[in-house]
């Protein structure tokens, strides 16, 4: 055990150094990595909360395949996450959960062109087993139930919104959360009855919360784009890391965790 | 000044402290949109957030007044066995983050919570998600901060005043209105000072607690937090008020119960 586990220290410490090597230093002792990998060194993700567990399993994949990769993750709301790039936080890639969010980067000119990497859907989320009842958008709007939304602010919040008023529904919501986690979390503990989330945060709740669909008619469809920030001091790192969630061990954790394709 | 000018080695620390507690304030001042101040000071949602905070603050001090002071009173006056203990679990909230605070409260009060399931099957009454929940919220985090000076400032009364007014046939109630409660006034004061400004800047126990909504639940530092992603300079012109506020209430008590020159 010990043994295997030096090994593998050793290896990880060869990587790194070729991992130095490759990244410009004109250090010639070293010799040069036989597949040179851009995958290495830390990496600072910003990712919407609701990406959560998906970019989770995304880590371990690639962390298992590039040991000298070291990926930090922030998850919130993406208009913190905006805000906080906006502010010149560290961070190397940043993927929103709409459009909108990351077109205030864009226009700002702080990230590289963006690319769309999934879909999600909404979805009604209940306590488990559906006590109250709980059909569709329209009892939602049942003076009997408490109801939490989250914030316009927050895109899964604008989304709601959205679907509320294309099934012509007026909601009175006890709180605005400001991230989809918060607002699964006051369903989960039994303080609110019913809320509006993403279909993958339901699944992702597991068995502490149920959901109940929303036709497509009144649904809202959130496009995904992800995008490398020009500040990063890492962008080959960045960039690859970007490829994986498009395409790579990224793109098929996605689709495992219950989102829909680019 | 006693002693001449002060060492350079305290001087120097000193200046420090004060850049770190004075730069970031500077750093707000100089991105404030002063021109539009006005507007954003009397739009309608700063309004509300304003008098709400007030309202929730100015409650959470009452409470902690009316349960505090007793408290206090107990834990300076009389021993009994795990007094340490019970002070320590008094003061926890000031070191417990709030947010955990706020969940544990959900635990107790919330409408799944031990008590607060009892609340709702006996009188229909749910705590979270109202206005009495921010304050309870705000009570949770800012009493420790009362509890603790007037405790201090019991503590430091002379018990011969009290013994004294007990010759005269004063009952224990009668000693603590009329003798033990005047004289640890400008304590009770501080406290309660320290108390309402903490309460007035509390953010984690009542977002997690009493959540967030306009009017009801959305105290200035929640308003504050939401307006920094929607609107920045907004955010920073309710947080000018904050500090304004806060800063004005401070410095005064200060002087006038401290005793500070």
């Amino acid at each position: 055990m010990l043994r295997a586990a030096r090994a593998l220290g050793g290896i990880a410490v060869m990587a790194i150094a070729a991992g130095c090597g490759s990244s410009g230093s004109t250090s010639t002792s070293s010799p040069p990595a036989s597949t040179p990998n851009p995958l290495n060194g830390p990496l600072t993700v910003f990712a919407a909360a609701s990406l959560t567990e998906a970019f989770n399993d995304t880590k371990t994949s690639l962390q298992k395949e590039y040991p000298a990769l070291s990926i930090t993750y922030s998850f919130a709301g993406s208009q913190q996450l905006v805000s906080q790039i906006e502010n010149s936080a560290p961070a190397d890639v940043i993927a929103t959960a709409d459009t909108k969010t990351m077109g205030t980067l864009t226009t700002a000119g702080l990230v590289e062109p963006s690319k769309v990497f999934a879909h999600n859907k909404l979805e009604i989320v209940v306590a488990p087993g559906n006590p109250k009842g709980v059909k569709g958008l329209a009892d939602l709007a049942r003076t009997d139930l408490v109801v939490v939304l989250e914030d316009p602010s927050v895109p899964a919040g604008n989304f709601a919104r959205q679907a509320l008023t294309k099934a012509n529904i007026t909601v009175n919501p006890k709180s605005l959360e400001l991230d989809v986690k918060s607002e699964l979390q006051k369903v989960a503990s039994g303080e609110a009855d019913a809320g509006i989330v993403y279909v993958t945060d339901v699944t992702a709740a597991g068995t502490t919360v149920a959901g109940v669909p929303i036709p497509d008619d009144q649904n809202v469809i959130a496009t995904y784009p992800i995008a490398v920030v020009k500040a990063s001091t890492h962008l080959k790192a960045a960039r690859a890391f970007v490829d994986e969630i498009v395409s790579g061990d990224g793109h098929k954790a996605l689709l495992a965790r219950g989102f829909l394709g680019p | 000044m006693r002693g001449g000018r002060p060492p350079l080695g305290l001087l120097i620390p000193a200046t420090g402290a004060m850049a770190l507690v004075v730069l970031p304030l500077a750093g707000l001042l100089q991105r404030t949109p002063w021109s539009q101040m006005r507007t954003q000071l009397f739009s309608a949602d700063v309004g509300t957030a304003l008098r709400l905070s007030l309202e929730c603050s100015v409650a959470a001090v009452a409470v902690s007044v009316v349960l505090g002071v007793p408290l206090a009173w107990i834990l300076a006056r009389v021993p009994f066995p795990g007094r340490a203990v019970v002070r320590a679990l008094v003061t926890l909230p000031m070191v417990l983050p709030p947010v955990v605070g706020g969940v544990a409260l959900l635990y107790a009060f919330g409408r799944r919570g031990f008590v607060g399931e009892v609340l709702d099957r006996l009188t229909g009454v749910t705590l979270p998600f109202t206005t009495t929940g921010a304050v309870i919220a705000e009570a949770f985090v800012a009493m420790p901060f009362l509890v603790i000076a007037v405790e201090a400032g019991i503590r430091q009364v002379d018990t011969r005043y009290e013994d004294a007014a007990a010759t005269l046939g004063a009952g224990s109630w009668t000693r603590f209105w009329r003798v033990t409660l005047p004289l640890v006034a400008p304590s009770l004061g501080a406290g309660a000072a320290l108390c309402w400004a903490r309460a007035l800047g509390e953010f984690g126990a009542t977002i997690t607690f009493a959540g967030n909504f306009p009017g009801k639940t959305q105290t200035m530092p929640l308003a504050v937090y939401i307006a920094l992603e929607t609107n920045p300079d907004g955010a920073v012109a309710l947080s000018l008020v904050l500090l304004a506020v806060s800063l004005l209430v401070l410095v005064v008590l200060r002087q006038r119960l401290i005793g500070d020159p």
